[in-house]
């Protein structure tokens, strides 16, 4: 049993592993294969159309993330500090910031190449407008490509928005492309990646939804960020991220067949005592210890809004290759913080109700106005319509000074307690 | 003279009442008549003014309000503006407004919409998404889409017709209103002593909040005065302040820059109010064209404005330039990602043309002021030092 449960957690592991490895690789040999590089961000991404010119993409988000993992973005953002940027803005703008005046090592030691191409899908975020004006004054004469994706205003993707992001595809960010690349728009290229990236989608969220079993055989935060890892970044549209999710899938069929619960780096939570859907990013910089406290306490995450910022599929969406530039739209504009707020309410109260949550925890992140904004109100209307406890804790995304362990524990261990007392309660009768 | 005292304290206190008094008057006086509030920076007034409303602009409550409520939705790592302005929704401020415009600022005014529409205040609560693309027929089209919204909006609650003739009337009248606050800004370039900066402001501020033929007669009026000598020029250095463009900077700040030994000969406190930069055609078959064609082609730089070709530092260093201003001082509210995001290489910009400047953050509500003044006393003395 214990030697099955190992390799069931390698299988997929490795796959991911030897994934990012290849990736990083190509980056590094991107000048020498002539590979032109494309930085562009995670949540409304177009990596089926960047790969489909052969190009390669990178997204700071994900180097600051692992630069905060590895311990190295405290350093870099009193770097960037140390040339004017303020103590109150973004740290991921910071670490990245921070990570080029130092070289450029990206988080695995190898030195990430420029860009030659900054695409600018502004998606759900106001700040990547202006970390990609920063980024484009310190990389002078490289071209940008800006895809304004309008916001879920009215809680719909309206069709006048739908023309509007299809236009500046085809007249701004496709043309730009052409450019650097080289290459015509492969349009049936892109249609193949498309229909496998939707088959990535149906697997990642069956793997998603798992959680609504009980016991879970996942969590959907911690665990949840390495499953969104492949589908959110480089790798959404190719045949690895299939094999991938494909592979994951079956160890958590497998898991489910046997009763276990999720794997965590402490090993197999045994008894699930709390079930929790939690609201914003996780912390990086501590992610190990942040976790510990959950495992520690028996409480498993079921669901997670921080899994769906780089896409909602879970709520229906699918990239289409019948309709390409149409679908690339509806992906940006349906990502989960470019929903307005009662979208975003009315999704997390799904989230308790159906995936039987105990409690609804908010992490809130000192960096992210795009999460954090509002989130005190998302905190009472789920009390009001759930009825369940709500727990709410403060830390930052990469900047170490702003996660005080002791705190954060004490809160949970409050936060415990209360839903304990709750469960008692109901129980009786 | 007296004329003169008796217009700045109207304006110093309608720039300041936090129950919109002027303005539910306005809207008590007549059926039909709605009030549409707005969020910093900048919404096309004109189209409110056609559809039978008034404009409000909303600044926060500032330092003239004890905020309570509003911390209980705010975590202390957001800026001071939302908490502010939810306080006053959740008091009876902003009772009798008939809906709320929140332009595409940041991610903060972006959430406090759906927090509005969470807590149903008032019969709308837009979000008014300004494009970042600037091709006349993407961005162009965009942008007149989002216009259709505001409007349908507002005739929903009264039914008025939006005409051409309305929509140019409401144009000519904006155009009015923008050439003469440029031409106090003028005057005061060449003379700033003879109207305050703390004065300047809240004649603009006023404007906000009253019916834009009200506010165009004072207008007139004061630069009618101030045309004419006034006051006494002091030893004083010329600078131009950034960064204020959302939450404002509490009025002790200005002063005490002011009393620091500093013109303030231009700023983005009232940006909106400026953001049009030359006039807009108001004899057009098109009026929606023509507010487009203004917004695409004639704006201001600011923090909330995509600036890839026309980068908002060398903007800044020209205005310096335009002005004969010294230095530059960013003042921007604490944790305004959008502004303080852009200080760094505004910063660089201001560095390579020669500028000096200096730099400090402030909260609507921020009530010392020792330090800030020290630091422009500093930054003054330095500049006359050397020039
Ligand atoms: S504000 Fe939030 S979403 Fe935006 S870049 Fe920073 S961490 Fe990402
Ligand atoms: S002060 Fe800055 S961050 Fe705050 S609401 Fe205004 S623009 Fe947004």
């Amino acid at each position: 049993m214990e030697k099955a449960k190992e390799a069931i957690k390698e299988n997929s592991m490795i796959i991911q592993k030897n994934m990012l490895a290849k990736q990083f690789h190509e980056l590094s040999q991107a000048r020498e294969l002539g590979r032109k590089v494309v930085y562009t961000f995670v949540p409304g991404n177009l990596t089926e159309l960047i790969l489909s010119f052969d190009m390669v993409p990178v997204y700071p988000e994900i180097n600051a993330l692992q630069n905060g993992m590895r311990k190295k973005s405290g350093s870099y953002i009193k770097d960037a500090e140390k040339i004017g940027y303020s103590e109150d803005v973004c740290t991921y703008v910071k670490c990245d910031i921070g990570m080029m005046l130092n070289g450029n090592i990206g988080p695995t030691g190898e030195k990430l190449p420029p860009p030659d191409l900054l695409l600018l899908s502004y998606t759900g975020c106001f700040t990547f407008l202006k970390w990609f004006e920063n980024l484009e004054k310190m990389y002078p004469g490289v071209p940008v490509a800006m895809l304004h994706t309008p916001y879920q205003e009215d809680g719909k993707i309206a069709p006048e928005q739908l023309s509007y992001m299809v236009r500046q595809l085809r007249e701004e960010v496709i043309p730009k492309m052409e450019q650097v690349s080289g290459k015509k728009y492969d349009e049936a290229r892109l249609k193949t990646m498309l229909k496998r990236s939707a088959e990535a989608e149906d697997l990642l969220v069956k793997i998603l939804e798992s959680a609504k079993n009980v016991p879970t055989p996942i969590d959907a935060y911690f665990a949840g960020v390495y499953y969104i890892g492949p589908i959110f970044t480089a790798f959404r549209g190719t045949a690895d991220a299939v094999e991938y999710y494909t592979e994951l899938w079956s160890e958590v069929q497998q898991r489910m067949k046997l009763g276990l619960g999720p794997v965590t780096p402490e090993g197999e939570i045994k008894e699930q005592k709390f079930r929790l859907v939690v609201e914003g990013p996780p912390n990086w910089t501590n992610f190990r210890e942040f976790w510990k406290i959950f495992y520690d306490m028996g409480a498993v995450i079921v669901a997670s809004s921080y899994t769906k910022v780089g896409g909602v599929y879970d709520m229906g969406f699918r990239h289409n290759p019948d309709e390409p530039l149409e679908s690339l739209s509806k992906y940006c504009m349906g990502c989960y913080t470019n929903m307005n707020l009662p979208q975003r309410v009315s999704m997390l109260e799904g989230y308790v109700k159906e995936y039987k949550a105990d409690g609804f925890l908010i992490n809130s992140i000192k960096s992210c106005n795009s999460f954090s904004a509002g989130q005190l109100m998302i905190m009472r209307e789920i009390e009001q319509r759930c009825s369940v406890p709500v727990g709410f804790i403060e830390s930052d995304l990469v900047d170490p000074r702003y996660f005080s362990y002791a705190n954060i524990k004490n809160r949970l261990e409050s936060y415990f307690q209360m839903l304990e007392q709750r469960k008692a309660i109901l129980t009786e009768i | 003279m007296s004329e003169l005292i008796n217009i700045l304290k109207e304006c110093e206190d309608l720039a300041f009442d936090l129950h919109f008094t002027a303005a539910r008057k306005w809207k008590a006086e007549k059926a039909g008549r709605i009030l549409t509030g707005y969020l910093p920076v900048y919404v096309p007034r004109e189209i409110i003014h056609a559809a039978g409303g008034l404009p409000v602009g909303i600044m926060g409550a500032g330092d003239r309000k004890q905020i309570i409520k509003g911390d209980a939705y705010y975590q202390s790592y957001i800026c001071h503006l939302p908490r502010g302005v939810i306080e006053m929704a959740l008091d009876d401020n902003l009772d009798g407004f008939d809906g709320f415009i929140f332009p595409a600022i940041c991610d903060c005014i972006r959430n406090l919409s759906g927090m509005f529409k969470l807590s149903k205040k008032g019969s709308f609560q837009r979000y008014f998404d300004y494009p970042q693309n600037f091709d006349p027929l993407t961005g162009g089209t965009f942008y007149r889409e989002e216009m259709q919204k505001l409007i349908d909006d507002m005739v929903k609650i009264n039914g008025a017709q939006v005409t051409t003739d309305k929509l140019n009337k409401a144009i000519a009248l904006y155009n009015r209103n923008r050439e003469l606050i440029e031409t106090i800004y003028n005057i005061r370039q060449e003379y700033p002593w003879r109207l305050s900066a703390v004065d300047t402001y809240h004649i603009l501020r006023a404007g906000l909040v009253i019916p834009v033929e009200r506010h165009n007669e004072m207008l007139e009026r004061v630069v009618q005065i101030i045309s004419k000598e006034r006051g006494n020029p002091m030893d004083n250095i010329r600078v131009v302040v950034t960064g204020s463009f959302c939450e404002q900077p509490p009025i002790g700040l200005i002063k005490s820059i002011e009393m620091a030994g500093c013109y303030i000969v231009d700023d983005d406190f009232m940006l909106g109010s400026r953001f049009i930069k030359s006039a807009v055609d108001d004899a057009t078959a098109d009026p929606l064209g023509a507010l487009t064609a203004a917004y695409i082609t004639q704006s201001d730089f600011a923090s909330f404005y995509y600036d890839i070709g026309n980068p908002k530092g060398k903007r800044l260093a020209q205005l310096v330039k335009r002005r004969k201003a010294d230095g530059v001082i960013f003042s921007a509210a604490s944790f305004c990602d959008p502004a303080l995001l852009d200080r760094p290489q505004m910063q660089k910009e201001c560095d390579e043309a020669g500028i000096p400047h200096i730099n400090f953050q402030y909260h609507e509500s921020t009530g010392q002021f020792k330090v800030i003044k020290e630091q422009a006393g500093t930054f003054s003395d330095s500049i006359k030092l050397w020039v």
